[in-house]
């Protein structure tokens, strides 16, 4: 799976890539995590809020930091 | 069809109430604490511990116990209802809504949708990209921009508690009319050729998704609570700093300093209010309980909102991140039209109030 964290380093998009990794170690996931920071590359997902997490090159959350039990809900969703 | 079995719907019915059930106890507990709050002190610093509630200790000790928990509770319960109510809109929306607008009836709808939208100014470059890339003119884009954060959540909550609702409310409304005019202004001058080319350059591919779409109260209420977690963490240091200084001039500064040196008839004050805002942004939470004390002891209105509105609006910060996307000279007219706006605010205030 090819995750990509999204935000150009703010406090929440740390935040988020922390609890990426804490949910992927969790499930067992196999996967490649990015931080994207250039404001061109973010802006060419269409996204528009900061932080935002995309799999596999699809835009899943933009926005938001989501909770622990939400964010593995997203991965196990996106991993079958 | 089949109907659904009985034993689905009750826990579907517990899980629907039980988050207000929690939301409803806060509310109480607030509201008691809020009530309470002043009459406890005063109890217990005048009574319980016999300090003279007049003498310049006690005033100041009881201003910064009593002002910190205001402060805290009023922060704490605004947020929450704020981002709950927000959850409902997203960047993505207000996208769609001012898509197609012409400037004038644009640039009313992006500042009443910039105070609504849930918007960090950390996005405030994909967000300006993501608007000029999808058509949204750039003068309309900008009132967005810059009502965004001026007519911010946390600076109309501390003003409301700190100076009363009618200063909270013509912050507002100066807030709204320099986003609307400075984004006209911005508009008509053609600045268009001023922006980074990468910006117009950018495709959006993919379909956008809309972030406030499927989510439950639940989510909703975890979201409020998670933002007022954050927000304190971010500020609390500020705030305690800002209260304490408010609190030693309190007590100690006399009780027209201000006025003489800077009132509203001095014509240095609001100028120097605006330039002293630049680059202080971070801090917008610990300098308004210090402004308080300041306009207690004579600093007029117009130029504490003036300093409060060059705070949030004309930060360092946010022009070094808009810097990506606007060339020195569209970013030079954005400063100029921000800021004049904002002296005009604040001399009018100072005269008329």
């Amino acid at each position: 799976m090819d995750i990509k964290v999204l935000g150009p380093g703010c406090t929440n998009c740390k935040t988020l890539e922390a609890r990426v990794l804490e949910a992927v170690t969790e499930l067992g996931i196999d996967s490649s995590i990015d931080k994207v920071t250039d404001y061109h590359a973010i802006a060419s997902y269409g996204v528009m809020s900061t932080p935002a997490l995309v799999i596999d090159d699809r835009v899943v959350l933009t926005g938001r930091v989501p909770a622990l039990p939400e964010l593995r809900d997203i991965l196990t969703g996106a991993a079958s | 069809m089949t109907a659904p079995a009985p034993v689905d719907t009750a826990p579907a019915r517990e899980r629907l109430r039980s988050p207000w059930i929690g939301v409803g106890v806060a509310a109480v507990l607030w509201i008691a604490a809020y009530a309470m709050n002043r009459p406890f002190w005063e109890w217990l610093i005048g009574n319980v511990a016999g300090v003279d509630l007049e003498s310049r200790v006690g005033s100041s000790v009881e201003f910064f116990v009593y002002d910190t928990i205001k402060i805290a509770l009023l922060l704490a319960g605004i947020i929450f209802v704020v981002t709950v109510l927000r959850s409902f809109m997203s960047v993505e929306r207000t996208r769609a809504l001012l898509g197609g607008r012409r400037e004038g009836v644009g640039n009313v709808a992006a500042a009443g949708l910039g105070v609504v939208t849930p918007f960090c100014s950390c996005s405030a470059v994909p967000g300006f990209i993501g608007f000029v890339a999808a058509g949204v003119p750039l003068g309309v884009t900008m009132s967005f921009l810059i009502a965004s954060p001026m007519v911010n959540e946390v600076a109309i909550v501390l003003l409301f508690g700190l100076f009363g609702w009618k200063v909270a409310a013509l912050y507002v409304t100066a807030g709204l009319l320099i986003a609307i005019v400075a984004g006209w202004v911005i508009g008509r001058l053609r600045l268009e050729r001023w922006v980074e080319p990468f910006v117009f350059e950018t495709t959006l591919r993919g379909q956008p998704i809309d972030s406030s779409a499927g989510l439950s109260w639940s989510d909703r209420f975890t979201m409020g609570r998670e933002e007022v977690r954050s927000i304190i963490v971010k500020i609390w240091p500020y705030l305690l700093v800002g209260i304490g200084v408010g609190a030693v001039i309190h007590g100690w500064v006399p009780e027209d300093f201000f006025a003489r040196i800077a009132g509203s008839g001095n014509p240095l004050a609001v100028p120097a209010a605006v330039v002293l805002g630049i680059p202080l942004y971070s801090n917008a939470a610990g300098i308004l309980p210090l402004v308080e004390a300041l306009h207690a002891k004579g600093l007029a209105i117009g130029t504490v909102l003036a300093f409060m509105m060059s705070v949030v609006a004309l930060s360092l910060p946010e022009m070094i991140l808009l810097r990506r996307v606007l060339k020195p000279r569209l970013l030079a007219a954005f400063v100029a039209v921000v800021g004049t706006g904002i002296l005009a605010v604040g001399f009018l205030f100072n005269v008329v109030l």
